[in-house]
């Protein structure tokens, strides 16, 4: 339909004025009990007229800005820098100077609020990639993923407060709890599909929760676990004094001045390695006829079975690797935390890690780490503009919608050659 | 006298309170097209459904190489030397031809995947063209032709076929059919589930005639094709 090219412009502009000023334009103040409304100052209507009049003339002349752009693009010389880039010598070689890069900056540039954020990321992605598994992969919508997390985060919790395991000894065995945990959950919702699994595992994801929090005479319920012991390196502590019974401290061992940061950097080294086996093992496994089944069994059920494979099989495998990968993550979480609490395992976290696969484009492992690159980063850079997050947050996700609905990077599904003889003939003809 | 590779003995199927299949027996030899046609709903795909064991039938017993199928899970009834090509196709769409056909010798060893490659490649010529192009991507035909070649990967005995030409015009459904000869030809058993019933029984050896659940006619082909009935029902006069 063609509009007047006025109208077409005045219409978001409007639309635009109308959204802004209840956001931006009134201010609330609490004055004593009672909420005042009152007018923003000045300067931000000035902003908001501004932005207004500026959408307005975007809109007005998009066809020659459109135009422009393109001529631009034609214009720049084709570098080519994407063929040069996805060479496999190339890109290995970028993986490995990338990896490096990971390992070594915070020897080179010591930044606790850096690692922080880097061992929050690197704990989202490992979540990512478990659910990337049922969610991206099998097809299966896990609302409850975090329960898992929670299982995971919880069996070393409590094996530490009860029985002093190490971090350790724990790790296998918050893994093999959460995989038992999804296998157990696997059965029932085998039969259902869809809405309807992602209904029973939201369940599954606040009844862990619900339980943590009322078990109080096993778990503290609301107030959780504290003083979680944090990993060891062979042993090794990174507390200033020593634990009673422990064997050494790191800074007493290598003789050198006590300082925080060295925890840090070992936590976020650690957490570095589990994530690039967590990447490691579901890329093979994704290679493998198990990750091939996967994704038949997403694309269709019925031609699944009339193959002969088995559906419970596959949804369960699916289901119990997404599973240990979350174990592995709470529990590395308690660890790096210390303390944990039901809190820590609410809904939002399942939404979080649902967005982070579905933004960074189902069953792409280089998208979700993108993904949660994003999503956890965005947030603490936008703390400043802590009013506007969701706000920006909600914005990200429309404008994802429009422009890559696939994803940041849509999965491109590994290439099996097994006719190299046949591809080899047909490109020297 | 040839070896019964499949056998139904009364069997009875049904979902829910609806009966779909009553009371029926059919034998296929080793060697024959069977074929089984029927109206639409005649209980025609229940009767595949229940071979393979979804739904599993309420009474009656199942054979296959004189062993009896019937309660065993579908994924174990379909590695035993059964394949089907289910009704529409069904292929995986985003693959491409050649994981097609991987999914379908999923259980097959290396070698034995290579020969039923190289064999199921004499047979479609095309697929060999087509190795890399995804499956959604190509033509009914073609998909037709990769769901069957998915089927024979795991080189079965008894190949079931539920409507190979629906949806697919006259010429490429005498090339499937000229294909389904052809397997004939190599000594493989085929149950073929069709409506279109003339070509069916030009090829069968013997057909059956399923009505509301119930066999109602079983001759050799060449027989059904004649007989006044089943002109007027399934042959437009």
């Amino acid at each position: 339909m063609m509009r007047n090219p006025f109208v077409a412009a005045l219409i978001p502009a409007v639309v635009f004025v109308l959204l802004a000023l209840p956001i931006l334009g009134i201010d609330l103040l609490n004055e004593s009990l009672m909420l005042k409304i009152q007018a923003a100052p000045a300067a931000d209507w000035m902003m908001i007229i501004i932005a207004a009049v500026a959408i307005f003339f975007i809109q007005l002349f998009r066809k020659p800005i459109d135009a422009g752009v393109t001529t631009f693009k034609e214009a720049v010389p084709s570098l080519n820098l994407k063929s040069y880039l996805v060479q496999p010598k190339v890109m290995r070689l970028l993986t490995i100077f990338l990896i490096l890069a990971l390992f070594l900056w915070p020897f080179l540039y010591e930044s606790r609020s850096g690692l922080d954020i880097s061992i929050k990321v690197l704990i989202y992605i490992m979540l990512g990639l478990g659910l990337n598994v049922v969610v991206g992969l099998a097809g299966l919508l896990d609302l409850g993923y975090v329960g898992f997390y929670a299982v995971g985060a919880y069996t070393y919790g409590l094996l530490n407060y009860y029985f002093g395991f190490s971090f350790w000894m724990a790790l296998p065995i918050a893994g093999g709890m959460a995989a038992l945990a999804g296998f157990l959950l696997g059965f029932p919702v085998l039969r259902l599909r869809g809405d309807y699994l992602a209904i029973v595992t939201l369940g599954f994801g606040e009844i862990i929760r619900i339980l943590l929090n009322n078990l109080t005479s096993i778990t503290g319920g609301p107030n959780g676990i504290t003083g979680i012991d944090r990993p060891t390196l062979f042993g090794l502590e990174f507390n200033r004094k020593l634990r009673d019974g422990g064997w050494d401290t790191f800074h007493g061992f290598f003789g050198i001045e006590y300082d925080p940061i060295y925890r840090m950097i070992f936590i976020y080294l650690l957490a570095l390695i589990l994530v690039l086996l967590c990447i490691y093992v579901i890329n093979r496994l994704q290679r493998m006829p198990i990750g091939r089944a996967w994704e038949a069994l997403r694309e269709d059920e019925i031609a699944c079975r009339s193959l002969g494979m088995s559906r419970t099989m596959i949804k369960l495998s699916a289901f119990t690797i997404g599973a240990t990968t979350a174990g592995f993550a709470g529990s590395f979480f308690a660890a790096y935390q210390g303390t944990i609490s039901p809190e820590s395992f609410v809904f939002i976290e399942s939404a979080i890690i649902l967005a982070i696969v579905v933004l960074g484009g189902m069953g792409s492992q280089v998208g979700v780490i993108l993904a949660a690159i994003v999503l956890t980063v965005l947030p603490e850079v936008a703390r400043e503009f802590s009013q506007f997050r969701m706000l920006m947050f909600g914005g990200l996700m429309v404008l994802m919608m429009i422009w890559r609905p696939q994803g940041f990077m849509p999965m491109t599904r590994p290439h099996i050659q097994l006719n190299s003889d046949k591809i080899q003939k047909e490109t020297a003809q | 006298m040839t070896q019964t590779v499949l056998k139904f003995e009364n069997v009875s199927t049904a979902y829910g309170k609806v009966q779909a299949l009553e009371d029926v027996s059919l034998e296929v030899n080793e060697g024959e097209i069977v074929t089984l046609i029927g109206a639409n709903g005649a209980g025609k795909t229940t009767l595949l459904m229940s071979l393979c064991g979804d739904p599993q039938p309420q009474k009656g017993k199942v054979f296959y190489d004189g062993e009896e199928i019937t309660g065993k899970p579908t994924s174990e009834i379909m590695r035993n030397g059964i394949a089907i090509v289910p009704e529409g196709r069904r292929i995986f769409s985003r693959m491409t031809v050649e994981e097609n056909l991987n999914m379908g010798g999923f259980f097959t060893s290396k070698e034995d995947y290579d020969e039923a490659l190289k064999y199921v490649f004499r047979l479609f010529p095309r697929l060999e063209e087509r190795f890399d192009q995804r499956g959604g991507t190509m033509s009914g035909g073609e998909q037709q032709m990769v769901a069957i070649a998915r089927a024979l990967m795991s080189k079965p005995n008894l190949l079931l076929l539920d409507e190979p030409s629906l949806g697919l015009a006259p010429i490429v459904i005498q090339q499937i059919f000229e294909v389904i000869e052809q397997l004939r030809a190599q000594g493989m058993t085929i149950f073929l589930v069709e409506q279109n019933a003339n070509q069916a029984l030009k090829l069968a050896d013997r057909g059956y005639v399923l009505e509301n659940g119930k066999i109602v006619m079983h001759d050799s082909g060449d027989n059904l094709l004649v007989n006044e009935d089943v002109r007027k029902a399934y042959l437009g006069g």
